[in-house]
């Protein structure tokens, strides 16, 4: 079963294609128990980065007051796949919180989506087409890249404030209002959903990733592949590559850069191809502007670290001799932040210096590189 | 034992380095930098005393 349908489905449509969940399975405490059986033989883990194995966090949860949240924001810039989701298949992630909702025994739950953003028309509709057992509530959250941090969104639904709160107490203790907090990305909701519809054992061998692939690709957008695809496969199912691609920036603004397109890819949301023609460091260095910008401004290494290490990379594109400070600038960020926006700025920084080492060399020596002599 | 820094709390005011220099420097921006590893135990008192004086009650001490 692929979790994107072509078109949208309305809830009758959603029950022709997906089937309705079959909720006298999983009735009282001893159903609870088989939910999350069942997503543990699925081998469930969560896809909003972080890979956690879902069964776990359900367990962590379970209490008769939680709340489920549901993360539909998608900060990163590359990654639409939330989006999609919400558009398309809304009653297959709702299907999954109600899922989530009952395993945790949770009263309330919420779906946060970035404010104004165009999923709202989809969901809302979808909502009112159905009659949930556990009510469902739409929060707006400030259109803000950490706000979608797990933490961020517990202390926006608590008091309005979108900025992380930090690692500990972990939601699952005390999360929402101080109530113990399941919060799951959508897609990892809707994988739930698929697990109990299509049963464990067949989810395992038929589950799918979604992946947002843009830059030097025929057809950019979100596609679904079967599960662990290698970026390869990634960049032909998005219709193939329009030039040749030099390197692939890997799990969105906080990835990687790599060359290595055999690597196989789980659980990431994102990927962009930079084509030949385009300047590797030029482009990180836009991507740390941004990260910086985007900092909460709660903690010092992340409030005047990325800043610092986003002048650097400015920097070294005009030809300066940066690459220094970075070299004893970019270990001090990493864990040392509320939340693990500096950590994903560090290692995007990191790997752009070792995939782009040649340029960094040519960029050093004049300031221009192959990309502005023409060479490329 | 092991000391943390909440790097919310902390203000970067750099009075742990100067009460616990063996275990903290600081950063070119003022904010803490703690040595890997738990803390040495002859350094526990000097460190209990450091985390009192902390003005945002952001350097803490746990059992590791
Ligand atoms: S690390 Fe940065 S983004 Fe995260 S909480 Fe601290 S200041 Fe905010
Ligand atoms: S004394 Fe406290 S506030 Fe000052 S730098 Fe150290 S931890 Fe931060």
């Amino acid at each position: 079963m692929s979790i994107l349908p072509p078109h949208r489905l309305d809830l009758a449509g959603h029950r022709r294609r997906n089937g309705v969940v079959p909720w006298v399975a999983y009735h009282g405490d001893d159903g609870r128990d088989r939910l999350v059986e069942a997503v543990e033989a699925a081998g469930l883990r969560g896809r909003g980065g972080g890979g956690f194995p879902t069964a776990v966090k359900l367990r962590a949860a379970r209490s008769r007051r939680s709340i489920v949240v549901a993360n539909g924001c998608e900060g990163d810039p590359l990654s639409r796949k939330d989006a999609a989701l919400l558009t398309l298949a809304p009653h297959l992630v709702l299907d999954g919180l109600q899922l989530a909702a009952h395993a945790v025994g949770a009263t309330e739950t919420v779906l946060c989506v970035h404010a104004g953003s165009p999923v709202l028309p989809s969901v809302t509709a979808a909502l009112a087409e159905r009659d949930d057992h556990v009510p469902v509530r739409i929060a707006e959250v400030p259109r803000r890249y950490v706000a979608s941090e797990e933490s961020a969104l517990v202390h926006y639904l608590t008091s309005g404030d979108a900025r992380p709160l930090g690692k500990e107490p972990r939601p699952a203790e005390r999360g929402v209002r101080g109530r113990p907090t399941l919060v799951d990305n959508v897609e990892t909701l809707a994988q739930l959903a698929s697990v109990v519809l299509l049963g464990p054992h067949h989810y395992r061998a038929a589950r799918t990733d979604l992946v947002t692939v843009t830059g030097a690709v025929r057809q950019p957008g979100v596609v679904e592949l079967p599960a662990g695809p290698s970026l390869t496969a990634v960049l032909a199912a998005a219709g193939g590559e329009t030039e040749p691609v030099q390197a692939v920036l890997v799990g969105g603004y906080g990835g990687t850069w790599t060359t290595d397109l055999r690597l196989g890819l789980s659980g990431i949301p994102a990927v962009y191809a930079l084509p030949a023609s385009a300047c590797g460091l030029e482009y990180t260095a836009k991507v740390l502007a941004f990260l910086a910008a985007e900092s909460a401004r709660q903690c010092g290494p992340c409030m005047f670290g990325l800043p610092s290490i986003a002048a650097d990379f400015a920097e070294l594109v005009r030809g300066g001799p940066s690459v220094h400070r970075l070299a004893h600038r970019l270990p001090l960020l990493t864990g040392r932040g509320a939340c693990a926006h500096p950590d994903g700025a560090a290692r995007l920084a990191a790997s752009a210096l070792r995939t782009f080492g040649a340029d960094v060399t040519t960029h050093q020596a004049g300031g221009r590189c192959r990309v502005l002599e023409g060479v490329a | 034992m092991k000391l943390t820094v909440d790097p919310i709390g902390c203000r970067g005011h750099g009075l742990c380095a100067d009460l616990l220099p063996e275990v903290v420097r600081l950063d070119e921006w003022g904010y803490p930098v703690l040595a890997n590893g738990p803390l040495p135990p002859e350094l526990a008192a000097e460190a209990r005393r450091a985390a009192a004086a902390c003005p945002a009650l952001a350097l803490r001490l746990r059992k590791a």
